[in-house]
């Protein structure tokens, strides 16, 4: 293999652990109203993710690093081209990313209301977003002889596209739902594995309608075996739930982002952005990316370190392993009486000491 | 009417907007996370628990801050793309590079270990907690060192040759590429300015609390702290701004020359600088002004009696080698902007030494002094604000020295109508943001903070929240 081919699965790598790690982050931001009942409701699923949402959400930053480092023409054309569509993006991360910090920080109902409010908005969008933006790029677009895109906002939202919207909107749900019973207990968990069934079925039917219009429409013969794996994946993630399986469920369906986000960048090559008015505008993996000495650079870079990251993402989600109820939350004084110095966090240490969730004695 | 949806203008106006904005988080995030490691080991060290609240005040602080510094840099990332993709095309085999591993080495360390350090108080043994702070601070210096670098290539490119056949300047020297001298003078410059508008912030807050007589055994050190802080790195700032200086004389002459508004090459005595001057609004012609003799020669060259280029001399330079065209940034902003960037910082070095003497010995300052160390909190951003201002406009109209004119990298089928609107959006969403931010840094400051907590009657731990969230 080329290097450019390397750096193009590379990057796919790269896309791959953001739709799994985030995708679970959206999922877990829209189960909100479905899920979260009250407060406390909405403070355990906000808190599966609390710890880890930030890395997750690093990988879409390094994917956009690294297509700019190791396809520049690539990287160039597609943010340029989908302007509007990566502004979008870019203002529902921002607000999902400030309401996790910011919700907490008042006591009133109201406060965390519009900030739970922002957390949906700013997770379904990107999870719909994401497919569009794929299913475009697979699809191809109107590209002049300078690889700029000729085409209009309009174009983006072509049936193909939106279909692929909604897979990526459904399956990130779903997998946010298997996230939230994998990794809470009670009645909270009860509630998600429900939900899960429900929203799996409607799943399954969306995304095996798109990848069988993918590989219909742009796939290889590589492609469409990875689009049946991800199928049968799919559904052994379904059956997995209804065994109550949590782990299982949870994997399957990971693997089966992993193995579409795969298939979709096999159907591509050797293109990375087809031209759909002439394929002389193609962009290629050969013709977009960087130089010999850029992507050897970039090739040690990563083999040193890609392990190391692993491994310390790795340990993060061993240390927070522990599943989450309603008793996790320690019982705060309502802060409407906490006027001076005290605030809410100062009964944090009493409260944790007393509760006895169990908590306070993970470290052991 | 056209001016307005003017693609080039509002790319410009965005790109330096949102890249001010992310700038306004970015020096707290990489200063209080060093504070917090520094309170935390301190705590760790003689387990007293006054080090904890600090600690742990300083900590909240610096989440609510961080936030902010996270989603604002995706903006800047992907806007490489959005708005100046025929820049991303020239310029990417050279500069996604840094870009890349700034992510690889630093952002996935800073991003997963300040999880860990949020959350892990009660997961990880004490050590290990410790270590995780320890780390994100690291990290976030880390990642400004790439970060300065990619902008180094910028002022100065170095480790390339242009491939013709592509139309694009292509790497050849990782090594000469992050040893740029510009980025080795800027980044201890910009990383020293950081940690004085950390002091700031410290100072403030213990002064808020202190002319109230209240946390004062948390208050007091913290106070101290922070007046050191800002000494300390104040003057290395200078000390580093003094060999930035010089290498951008090496490196971009204009620069120098637009920050002095010196139209004629001048040595020795008449190589002076400004403090202040009235003149033209064009700055041609001058009506009034106090100067230093010899000053500018020295800030240029280290020599009393060197020769510094004016700007018309330099138009006909860049005029031959370059061709036709204006190679002059505003003058008027680079010449305030330079100006304010040292005055700025000088007063809060001044004020911080202020305070080191009326509070020795445990002295007590009068009101009025409360006051100043409470409101000079905003001086050293505006510095730090002024100063990227000032090189980044004194680079114009060159986005890569000398390779590519900005004019010439931004996005040619992005349209106007799209880029304001994203101007108008960034602009309202950032700005409700910052109202938001700015209320509840308040809060927290004026909350103080938290009563020491009791440790366990039985192992003599000290128990922490939970959940965070
Ligand atoms: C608290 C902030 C602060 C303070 C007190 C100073 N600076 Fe500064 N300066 C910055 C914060 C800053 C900065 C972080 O904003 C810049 C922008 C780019 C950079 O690397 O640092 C900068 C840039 C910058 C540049 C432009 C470099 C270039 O464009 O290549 C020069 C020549 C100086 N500084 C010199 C000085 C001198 C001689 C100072 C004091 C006597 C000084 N600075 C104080
Ligand atoms: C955080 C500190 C920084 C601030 C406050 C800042 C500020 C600005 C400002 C005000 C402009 C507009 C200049 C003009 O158009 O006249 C600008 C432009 C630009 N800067 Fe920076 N900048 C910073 C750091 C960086 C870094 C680190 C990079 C690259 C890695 C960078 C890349 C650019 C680019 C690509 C432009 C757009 C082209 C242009 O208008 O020159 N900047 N910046
Ligand atoms: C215009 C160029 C810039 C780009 C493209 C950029 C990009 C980014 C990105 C993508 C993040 C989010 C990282 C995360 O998720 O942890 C970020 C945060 C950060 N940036 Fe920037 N940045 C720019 C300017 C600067 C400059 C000039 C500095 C330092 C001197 C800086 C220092 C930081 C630091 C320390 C963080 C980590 C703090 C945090 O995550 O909140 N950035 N930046």
């Amino acid at each position: 293999m080329d290097l450019p081919t390397l750096w193009f699965f590379i990057l796919g790598f790269f896309f791959i652990g953001y739709f799994v790690l985030d995708g679970f982050d959206f999922g877990v931001g829209m189960t909100l109203p479905f899920l979260g009942r009250d407060d406390t409701d909405r403070r355990v699923l906000i808190n599966t993710i609390g710890p880890i949402w930030d890395l997750n959400e690093t990988w879409v930053i390094v994917a956009g690093a690294v297509m700019f480092a190791a396809f520049p023409e690539w990287y160039a054309t597609l943010f340029s081209g989908f302007y509007l569509v990566m502004l979008a993006i870019l203002l529902a991360l921002i607000l999902r990313g400030v309401s996790f910090e910011y919700r907490h920080q008042r006591p009133e109902a109201s406060w965390k209301r519009r900030f739970d409010r922002m957390i949906v908005i700013g997770s379904a969008v990107p999870a719909f977003l994401w497919g569009l933006v794929f299913a475009n790029v697979v699809r191809g677009v109107p590209l002049d002889a300078g690889f700029n895109f000729t085409g209009s906002l309009l174009d983006l939202f072509n049936p193909y596209a939106i279909l692929g919207g909604l897979t990526t909107l459904l399956l990130f749900f779903t997998h946010g739902v298997i996230f939230v019973s994998l990794k809470t207990s009670g009645s909270i968990h009860e509630r998600a594995r429900a939900l899960a069934m429900r929203s799996g079925l409607l799943t399954i039917v969306v995304a095996a309608a798109f990848l069988v219009y993918t590989t219909v429409s742009y796939g290889t013969v590589w492609s469409g075996i990875l689009s049946a794996v991800a199928a049968v994946t799919l559904i052994g993630s379904y059956i997995a739930n209804l065994r109550t399986a949590d782990r299982w469920a949870f994997a399957l369906m990971a693997t089966t982002i992993a193995v579409a986000v795969l298939s979709l960048f096999v159907s591509l090559m050797p293109d990375v952005m087809p031209a759909t008015n002439d394929p002389a505008n193609s962009l290629t993996i050969a013709n977009a990316s960087s130089s010999g000495y850029t992507l050897t650079i970039m090739s040690w870079v990563a083999l040193i370190f890609v392990p190391l990251i692993l491994l310390y993402q790795g340990f993060t989600y061993w240390v927070f392993r522990k599943r989450l109820s309603r008793a996790s939350i320690t019982e705060e004084v309502e802060p409407g009486a906490a006027g001076a110095g005290g605030g809410g966090a100062g009964a944090g240490p009493s409260g944790a000491g007393s509760s006895g969730s169990g908590e306070a004695a993970a470290s052991a | 009417m056209n001016d307005l949806l003017d693609p080039l203008l509002l790319s410009r106006w965005q790109f330096g907007l949102t890249t001010i904005y992310h700038f306004l988080f970015v020096p707290l995030t990489i200063g209080l996370a060093l504070t917090a490691a520094i309170f935390q080991t301190a705590w760790v060290r003689t387990n007293k628990a006054q080090y904890l609240q600090l600690t742990k005040f300083f900590g909240k602080i610096f989440l609510i801050n961080f936030a902010m510094g996270v989603v604002t840099g995706i903006v800047q990332e992907f806007q490489f793309g959005m708005n100046w993709s025929d820049y991303s095309r020239f310029v990417g085999d050279v500069f996604g590079a840094p870009l890349a591993l700034e992510g690889l080495l630093a952002f996935f360390l800073e991003a997963t270990f300040i999880g860990l350090w949020i959350f892990g108080w009660d997961r990880l043994p004490k050590k290990l907690h410790l270590a995780t702070i320890w780390i994100t601070a690291l990290a976030s210096i880390l990642s400004a060192y790439f970060i300065i670098a990619a902008n180094a290539f910028m002022q100065n490119p170095v480790g390339y040759q242009i491939n013709q056949a592509k139309g694009r300047a292509e790497l050849t020297d990782i090594w000469a590429l992050l040893t740029n001298k510009v980025a080795l003078a800027a980044f201890p410059h910009t990383i020293f300015a950081c940690f004085m508008v950390t002091a700031a912030l410290i100072i403030s807050a213990a002064a808020w609390h202190l002319t109230r007589k209240q946390h004062v055994d948390t208050m007091r050190p913290a106070l101290k702290f922070g007046l050191w802080m800002m000494v300390i790195a104040g003057i290395l700032t200078i000390f580093t701004g003094d060999q930035l200086g010089l290498a951008m004389v090496q490196t971009q002459p204009m620069k120098m020359a637009a920050a002095e508004a010196l139209y004629n090459t001048a040595t020795g005595a008449n190589a002076s600088f400004s403090l202040f001057t009235l003149g033209t609004p064009d700055g041609v012609s001058e009506l009034f002004s106090i100067r230093i003799p010899y000053l500018l020669s020295f800030l240029s060259t280290h020599t009393l009696n060197g020769t510094v280029e004016g700007i018309n001399d330099l138009q006909a330079q860049y005029t031959q080698t370059y061709g036709p065209g204006d190679y002059t940034p505003i003058i008027w902003v680079t010449y305030w902007a330079f100006r304010y960037m040292i005055l700025f910082g000088v007063l809060s070095i001044v004020t911080a030494v202020a305070g080191l003497w009326f509070t020795r010995k445990g002295r007590e300052p009068k009101r009025w002094m409360w006051k100043v160390a409470i409101w000079a909190v905003p001086l050293p951003l505006a510095a730090m604000i002024v100063g990227w201002v000032f090189t980044e406009m004194g680079r114009q109209p060159w986005l890569v020295f000398g390779l590519l004119k900005t004019s010439d990298g931004v996005s040619p089928n992005t349209t106007g109508l799209e880029v304001l609107i994203s101007l108008i959006a960034f602009t309202l969403i950032y700005g409700i943001l910052a109202v938001v931010e700015f209320r509840l840094i308040k809060k927290a400051v004026h909350q103080g903070p938290e009563e020491p907590p009791e440790p366990d009657e039985v192992t003599g731990e000290i128990a922490h929240e939970a959940t965070v969230y």
